[in-house]
């Protein structure tokens, strides 16, 4: 216990087969302009990360500031400029030979309003990705789709249409339909933004519980700072457009956490701390959207 | 249990409404009708069309008519062939043009171009172009329904949201998997809605193209409910041609309720809960 007491920003060694966590991301000078009709406009300027393995990192920036390039771009969505990105030192894009990464498994995005399918039933929706994948068969798919399924507490919503439970049931869907995958990272691009802020606390705990079974490397974009301090290990603070890492802040609150978590003095100060630093972003992609407009 | 229920909706307050409004609507028409005779002046518009009664007389009189079932007969074919062709060769085109851009280059501005003619103006044409009768009447009907699947279909798999490829393609589908699990389903509702209302021109199509070609019968009660419309006219056998008239709305209804039942089959996740 006190072993994942202790801060985990050196993740410990994943639970099976005894050999090193894999899912680790290195963003190297990656630039993105895109070029609507002549009208270069950059949305990544020169950032550079390293995200360990199994680390939460959390993205935090203004809306519209590029974390969402970003994204695509490790997902395998769209292209970047220049620039290079690895996943565990197998090179994912990095142009001119290879502009864009090959979407894959092995990088899964949730979506921000959710990409479940509607006319699949919850659990055919979880197991959509074994079975393109075809390494197993249907009945062993099944099988685990419904052990992972209870394991989220979704027993009993198997046979539901996405569109019958609730939209925090569905997000936990989704985040199991990745799972099912037996992804390196998970891609968040801002999940929980459509929910209520009482959902979203249930939520979060939920994502914390399904991460301490699976211990899988999360890139997490968000704009809610509540919701970055509590979940990350790390927060990269962005700049707004064009995006780069403003400011790293190292998250020492100790995983486990709970929802008591934001009571804690630390909790309170780091709040301080970035508050500014992210307000003071909001504010010029603010008077930048003014100027557009 | 169930008879409890059944009895239940039965005699529910909006089938109970939907009772007493069409009775209401028959007796007015049937005064209105018989207006002359009770009160000496024809009442404008509906005193000169027969009552519901000599309707129904005239009806009743039909049922053991061949000739009158053969109009039925005639005009479901036409539309079943015409309706059957506009989706076998409209849903596979609408989703075509929508997956790959340069057929759809090629082939949308003259879609364009001809969606706008009415059905009804290319009689004349297809008359010329088909050798029997039979053939142009079922391609107007066809032409009724087709380009309002095409544009359903199309419309419906081009507003497909790019989240459902995104992810689809991550969790390793290939290009052929997407097209079947994404792509159709997706589709499924516009082709739903597309078949409806192409349904419902069909038969609007059909009853027409047969009083324009003749019916494609040389005997007078060959030819489908629009020639029988028609040849009532003629014979001035006004009863009948409200008979058919009725015969067309039952006709139209039936397929498009039994097209929106097979449509909610169809798209399970879409029923209201």
């Amino acid at each position: 216990m006190s072993a994942v007491m202790q801060d985990l920003k050196v993740p410990p060694q994943a639970g099976k087969a005894g050999g090193a966590l894999k899912g680790a991301i290195r963003i190297e000078d990656v630039v993105k302009i895109y070029d609507p009709e002549g009208a270069a406009v950059m949305a990544v300027d020169h950032c550079s990360l390293d995200i360990p393995a199994g680390e939460i990192c959390m993205i935090v920036g203004p809306s519209g500031c590029g974390k969402t390039t970003l994204l695509n771009a490790i997902a395998g969505f769209h292209s970047i400029t220049s620039g290079k990105i690895y996943l565990d030192n197998e090179l994912l894009c990095g142009p001119p030979e290879k502009p864009m990464a090959q979407p894959g498994a092995d990088r899964i995005v949730v979506f921000q309003n959710g990409a479940l399918f509607p006319w699949k039933s919850n659990i055919d929706n979880v197991a959509f990705g074994p079975m393109m994948q075809g390494k197993l068969s249907k009945k062993e798919i099944y099988e685990k789709a419904r052990s992972i399924m209870a394991d989220a507490g979704l027993s009993g919503t198997e046979h539901n249409f996405p569109g019958e439970v609730s939209s925090g049931l569905r997000r936990r869907v989704e985040i199991v339909r990745a799972l099912m995958n037996e992804p390196k990272v998970l891609l968040f691009d801002e999940p929980y933004r459509a929910l209520d802020s009482l959902t979203k606390s249930v939520m979060h705990e939920a994502l914390l519980e399904i991460y301490y079974k699976n211990k899988v490397t999360i890139f997490f974009i968000t704009h809610d700072l509540e919701e970055a301090i509590f979940l990350g290990h790390r927060l990269v603070i962005m700049t707004s457009r064009p995006c780069k890492p403003k400011k790293i802040i190292d998250v020492d609150i100790p995983h486990p956490r709970d929802y008591s978590v934001l009571t804690s003095t630390r909790y309170r100060q780091l709040m301080d701390e970035t508050v500014e630093l992210v307000h003071e972003e909001a504010k010029k992609a603010f008077s930048a959207g003014e100027k557009e407009g | 249990m169930i008879s409890k229920r059944l009895t239940k909706s039965l005699f529910s307050r909006s089938n109970l409404r939907a009772v007493i409004a069409i009775f209401v609507f028959l007796v007015l028409w049937e005064v209105g009708s018989r207006s002359k005779d009770w009160f000496g002046f024809p009442m404008p518009w509906v005193g000169h069309v027969p009552p519901p009664t000599a309707v129904l007389v005239a009806w009743y009189g039909l049922l053991g008519d061949p000739g009158y079932w053969q109009s039925w007969y005639m005009s479901t074919l036409r539309v079943l062939a015409g309706f059957l062709a506009a989706m076998v060769i409209g849903i596979p085109l609408g989703l075509f043009m929508a997956v790959n851009k340069t057929f759809h280059g090629i082939v949308f501005p003259s879609f364009e171009v001809l969606r706008p003619i009415p059905p009804l103006a290319w009689v004349p044409a297809s008359i010329i172009f088909w050798p029997t009768q039979e053939l142009s009447i079922a391609f107007v009907t066809f032409l009724g329904a087709f380009f309002t699947i095409v544009i359903n279909v199309l419309g419906g798999a081009k507003s497909i949201d790019p989240r459902f490829f995104q992810s689809a393609q991550s969790m390793g589908s290939s290009q052929w998997d997407v097209f079947r699990r994404v792509v159709l389903p997706a589709t499924l509702p516009s082709i739903v809605v597309g078949s409806a209302v192409g349904m419902g021109i069909t038969w609007e199509v059909v009853v027409a193209a047969e009083m324009i070609s003749g019916g494609g019968g040389t005997t007078g009660s060959g030819g489908g409910l629009g020639f029988f419309i028609w040849n009532s006219y003629v014979g001035g056998s006004y009863e009948q041609i409200v008979v058919g008239m009725i015969s067309i709305g039952i006709a139209g209804f039936v397929c498009s309720e039994l097209l929106r039942k097979l449509g909610g089959y169809l798209t399970p996740w879409l029923r209201k809960r």
